[in-house]
């Protein structure tokens, strides 16, 4: 349908989280009315201490189609992984 | 020998108290705590009824979080009621087992709801009375009416901003959502006088501080309603015809019609668990 709200992502940070992370999406016609219904419809049960609303049309994807080149590549190269350090005791937790 | 009413009662199965007179002034706390909970549970359950009916799924949500907002603090103010009066009615009772001419909320919560717009601006209306009432009980002498305003006026502040924002929006948007909001508007306008008329529980209750006089809220709503309706492009009735009777319990032919759907279940079913 043509007259609908736009659509708006919905990134929240929880009670003990430190990032934002995806939740959903909600339409709205602005982002103070996706702001009111993000916190209506996605922090109904305390999940949120910080809500971010993005426009979905702003994001840039990556395409499913190109899965292969895009992700393939870093396939089974483990010496990327920093795994082959031995890191001293004295550094604690990393 | 005079019989011993608290035994008698006691062994009747009763509370041990008997029912309070007419005059005790904890009875006109449990009508002013009535007044404040029928208001919550009426509008509460009205706005309920849009529950999957509203135009957009966000709005229905938002709509439903409120009426729970309102149920919620109408569990508060029935529930302080029956340990006022004292005969073992807890909120539950008080909300499904009285008849309509025993609730005491304001004419304006039992409209029906209308379009979304008649439905928004009726939610603005008390609002914009809400709040400062829920301000003044927070100074209330009786710590328990204070303690629970507290609690309802974090959630009150969400929802005169939404109620509020919409109004503007829709009264300032297009041609249809304008005149619908004005209708609306108009409609509604003759059952807002009554949250400013005071009667003799009323002065008592502020004689006392336990609650605030009625007339004293009337600034308020008024700087909140003419800002808001300037904003949305809409006019003010002159009108100052006051439908009242509500707080009495004098109440219009929606309020049974209402009822019957919201107490069918402990009617037909009394104590009914699930």
């Amino acid at each position: 349908m043509s007259n609908e709200w736009p659509l708006w992502e919905v990134f929240i940070r929880g009670q003990h989280g430190l990032n934002h992370r995806h939740v959903g999406s909600l339409h709205a016609p602005d982002s103070e009315l996706a702001m009111r219904h993000a916190r209506d419809v996605y922090t109904r049960r305390n999940e949120g201490v910080s809500i971010w609303v993005v426009p979905s049309s702003e994001i840039t994807a990556s395409a499913p189609s190109d899965k292969g080149p895009m992700f393939e590549p870093s396939n089974a190269k483990v010496y990327r992984h920093p795994t082959f350090y031995d890191i001293p005791d004295e550094v604690g937790h990393m | 020998m005079t019989p011993d009413a608290e035994a008698l009662a006691k062994a009747a199965g009763g509370t041990g108290r008997a029912p309070l007179a007419a005059d005790a002034p904890e009875m006109d706390l449990f009508t002013g705590l009535t007044r404040l909970g029928d208001n919550t549970l009426i509008l509460g359950h009205r706005v309920s009824e849009w529950c999957g009916h509203s135009p957009v799924l966000e709005e229905d949500i938002a709509l439903a979080n409120m009426a729970l907002d309102l149920i919620g603090q109408t569990q508060f103010w029935l529930g302080l009621a029956g340990e006022v009066e004292g005969q073992g009615r807890d909120a539950d009772a008080l909300a499904f087992r009285r008849d309509a001419w025993d609730f005491h909320n304001l004419l304006l919560v039992e409209r029906p709801n209308g379009d979304f717009g008649q439905t928004l601006m009726r939610q603005f209306l008390f609002d914009a009375w809400h709040a400062p009432m829920l301000k003044a009980l927070e100074g209330s002498s009786d710590a328990r009416i204070a303690e629970i305003a507290v609690k309802a006026g974090k959630e009150v502040a969400y929802h005169i901003e939404r109620s509020a924002d919409l109004v503007i929006r829709l009264g300032d948007g297009t041609e249809e959502s304008h005149a619908r909001m004005q209708k609306a508007l108009d409609r509604l306008w003759g059952f807002t006088g009554e949250m400013f008329i005071g009667d003799a529980v009323d002065a008592r209750l502020a004689e006392a501080g336990i609650m605030p006089a009625p007339e004293s809220l009337r600034a308020a709503w008024d700087e909140t309603v003419n800002h808001v309706l300037a904003e949305a492009t809409l006019t003010r009735p002159d009108g100052t015809f006051a439908h009242q009777g509500g707080k009495q319990g004098r109440h219009s032919e929606h309020m049974g019609h209402m009822l019957a759907p919201m107490q069918w279940l402990q009617r037909a079913y009394p104590d009914a668990k699930w």
